[in-house]
């Protein structure tokens, strides 16, 4: 019940903004790129934060989402709905083949090899330019409809993600409570002990890898969608650094931790922009201090303040009774 | 724990009095230029002169009173050369801060990325990247001042056909220049009797070419020509050297800078590339309509910033056919500001005479281009 109280509020806070300043450009041009990746951070937070697994590369399952839609719809003029569906199957079914022996490795060996994936769809973004369009990219997508409304205007954009993002992440919540969460949440905290308590953990894992993926590529598709405009740069490697840091800074494990983390990276830039020059060198000094005094990541660090602030409350009432 | 709490104050502080070293001018009388440049990132070399140009004549214009007694209150973003950001930021600066004109694009691919939310939005463009792309289909917002890869291509063919060079290794990187520039080349080709022998590819990062101009030294080839920017052309031509390969070198105006001359060191020499006259301005005849704005610029560059290279003209460019336009328009309406850069006449500018129209969004013609030849580490203007 208190969960469902807490995602409440979020869903408030993402809907009033919109209803009191539908035209503000903080809420339908800033607010689109923060929903984009508050979808991105938890997606990749069910496969870093509760399962334990880290990933360098979800940039390329974003990419692909966006380039299956822009591709498909562009080149061969296909049904944005159908080509966004072909594109979650295909990523769905490589990222299923992938997990197997990707989720083998552990720490180091796993990092490098999720870093190799997504140079690997970087390079052929770049290279196949007779599909991709190549550094330059490629635009000129077709409207989204959705029950027959065009979504051609940035408040309907900003409409789309926020209940899109939403759901997201009252799955992520849902997944954290379920018995494959808890399954999860063992394999976190020992493979060798969830297996032995029965877990199937590559399983597990390739499914939470599989989930993770597709939910990154369906969020491409309507990125490519929104922005009219695919390219090469916007899913390299840099971008995948973005959305480890966006989890880690939130707080590992939590979903509304993904969601802090990626509010912060997403607006802060923004905010910043009046500092001109010195914008980079702020930034970083603020990742800095809240890693130095925050290490178990904001939104976390926040929440454990929160009880220990109520229980001392609690205990005080108690010993005031008695 | 005492010096974290120190260094936590220091941080507070140092957030704090930033917050109120900025202060925006407010004035009600101003017409708004709004840009999006790479000033840091890959493509800093030619963002960081842009910008640069930029500041000095916007201050210079201010300092005299602005343009007809409206100041220029002059907006700029860093787009670090991302696509993703150059797009967020132009919403900005139509959205926020409602800007009249855009000047930017330092790269095709961010400019390309944003056209069509200039054209939804009806703010004028005037890009300051190479593509082709960006003019063609005519754009009815959207203009550019630097030469196209296109109009280089045909420069070069046109001094390889003088030569009587008929066979080509083409040799090419894998940015977006560089393979907008091969794509121009073998569609040009065929016109000018020119057989492409090798198409070679290396990666922008990389350290040696060797491996693919060995296999260029094995075909017939009469020339090589590299189109790219960066490091990998000087590169390119000491790997040439190196190998002992004693056929032509031809480059893009992507190595019109110092910098290449620099980094190739004596291999540059005899390199022939086409590029915008400013390099070359003390060489012009002294009848050149050009040679007094370039030399221009050039002392008052040189004086603020050191050496010039052509890309901060293509800025000066952009922003001198802007400020026409808004003394013609007697107005910062952008639609009013639009047709009036759609009329810019005779305009003599760094990168040539401009004369543009509806269906010529650049209006430089192939003369605006010259032949140069580096020779003893320095630029020589043939023709």
């Amino acid at each position: 019940m208190k969960a469902m109280v807490g995602y409440c509020l979020f869903a408030l806070s993402t809907i009033v903004p919109a209803i009191l300043f539908p035209d503000n450009y903080y809420v339908t041009v800033v607010g689109v790129t923060i929903c984009t990746n508050i979808v991105l951070a938890v997606s990749l937070n069910l496969l870093m934060g509760y399962a334990g697994q880290i990933s360098l590369g979800h940039a390329a399952f974003f990419g692909l989402g966006a380039y299956s839609s822009a591709v498909l719809t562009v080149k061969y003029g296909i049904e944005p709905w159908i080509a966004m569906i072909a594109g979650a199957f295909m990523v769905a079914v490589i990222s299923y083949i992938l997990s197997r022996p990707i989720l083998k490795l552990k720490g180091h060996y796993l990092a490098m090899a999720t870093l190799g994936l997504g140079i690997i769809v970087h390079i052929f973004f770049v290279q196949a330019d007779q599909l991709t369009g190549g550094p330059d990219g490629m635009s000129g997508l077709p409207v989204l409809t959705i029950f027959g409304i065009p979504i051609d205007n940035d408040i309907k954009w900003y409409w789309t993600f926020a209940i899109f993002m939403l759901l997201s992440v009252l799955f992520s919540l849902n997944i954290a409570r379920s018995r494959s969460g808890r399954a999860l949440a063992a394999v976190h905290g020992s493979e060798i002990a969830a297996q032995m308590l029965g877990v199937d953990t590559a399983k597990v894992k390739s499914h939470i890898f599989v989930f993770s993926a597709v939910l990154a590529c369906i969020t491409g598709s309507l990125f490519a969608h929104q922005q009219d405009f695919v390219s090469p740069e916007s899913f390299g490697f840099f971008f995948s650094i973005e959305l480890v840091t966006m989890v880690v800074l939130g707080g590992l494990g939590s979903t509304y931790g993904a969601v802090v983390g990626a509010i912060i990276l997403s607006l802060l830039p923004e905010l910043l922009i009046v500092f001109e020059d010195f914008e980079v060198l702020i930034f970083g000094a603020i990742l800095m201090t809240i890693m130095i005094f925050l290490p178990q990541g904001l939104f976390v660090a926040m929440e454990q303040a929160f009880h220990n602030f109520m229980n001392r409350r609690e205990q005080g009432a108690a010993n005031a009774t008695s | 724990m005492k010096a974290l709490d120190k260094i936590k104050i220091a941080v507070l502080c140092l957030c704090i009095g930033m917050t109120f070293c900025y202060g925006k001018a407010l004035a009600s009388d101003t017409v708004k230029i709004g840009s999006f440049l790479a000033v840091t990132g890959p493509a800093s070399f030619l963002g960081d002169p842009e910008l640069k140009t930029l500041q000095m004549y916007i201050d210079e214009i201010n300092a005299k009173g602005g343009i007809d007694g409206k100041k220029i209150e002059f907006i700029h973003y860093d787009t670090k050369g991302k696509a993703k950001e150059a797009k967020n930021f132009v919403n900005r600066l139509i959205k926020k801060d409602k800007v009249d004109v855009i000047i930017g694009g330092t790269t095709s691919g961010n400019t390309l990325a944003v056209i069509d939310i200039v054209q939804k939005a009806k703010v004028p463009l005037i890009s300051l990247a190479g593509s082709v792309k960006i003019i063609e289909p005519v754009k009815k917002w959207v203009f550019k001042t630097p030469h196209t890869d296109r109009m280089a291509a045909e420069k070069i063919f046109q001094d390889m056909k003088k030569r009587g060079i008929t066979k080509i290794a083409l040799i090419t990187g894998n940015g977006g220049f560089d393979k907008s520039g091969r794509a121009q080349c073998f569609a040009l080709a065929p016109k000018y009797g020119i057989e492409i022998v090798a198409d070679e590819k290396y990666g922008n990062a990389d350290t040696d070419m060797t491996t693919q101009l060995t296999k260029i030294r094995g075909t017939d080839a009469q020339a090589i020509l590299n189109f790219g920017f960066g490091k990998a052309p000087a590169i390119v031509v000491k790997n040439i050297r190196q190998l002992g390969i004693k056929l032509p070198i031809y480059e893009s105006h992507g190595v019109a800078s110092k910098k290449f001359i620099e980094l190739a060191g004596p291999a540059a020499n005899g390199v022939r590339l086409p590029a915008a006259a400013l390099i070359v301005a003390d060489q012009l005849p002294a009848n050149d309509p050009q040679k007094k704005v370039l030399l221009d610029y050039k002392k008052k560059y040189e004086a603020k910033y050191g050496p010039v290279s052509t890309f901060g003209g293509h800025a000066y460019d952009a922003l001198f056919i802007t400020v026409g336009a808004i003394e013609r328009a007697k107005s910062s309406d952008p639609s009013k500001i639009r047709d009036e850069i759609e009329k810019t006449h005779g305009f003599v500018g760094t990168g040539g005479v401009f004369n543009m129209s509806p269906t010529d969004h650049l209006g430089l013609g192939l003369d605006a281009f010259k032949m140069i030849e580096v020779q003893d580490g320095n630029w020589k203007l043939l023709y």
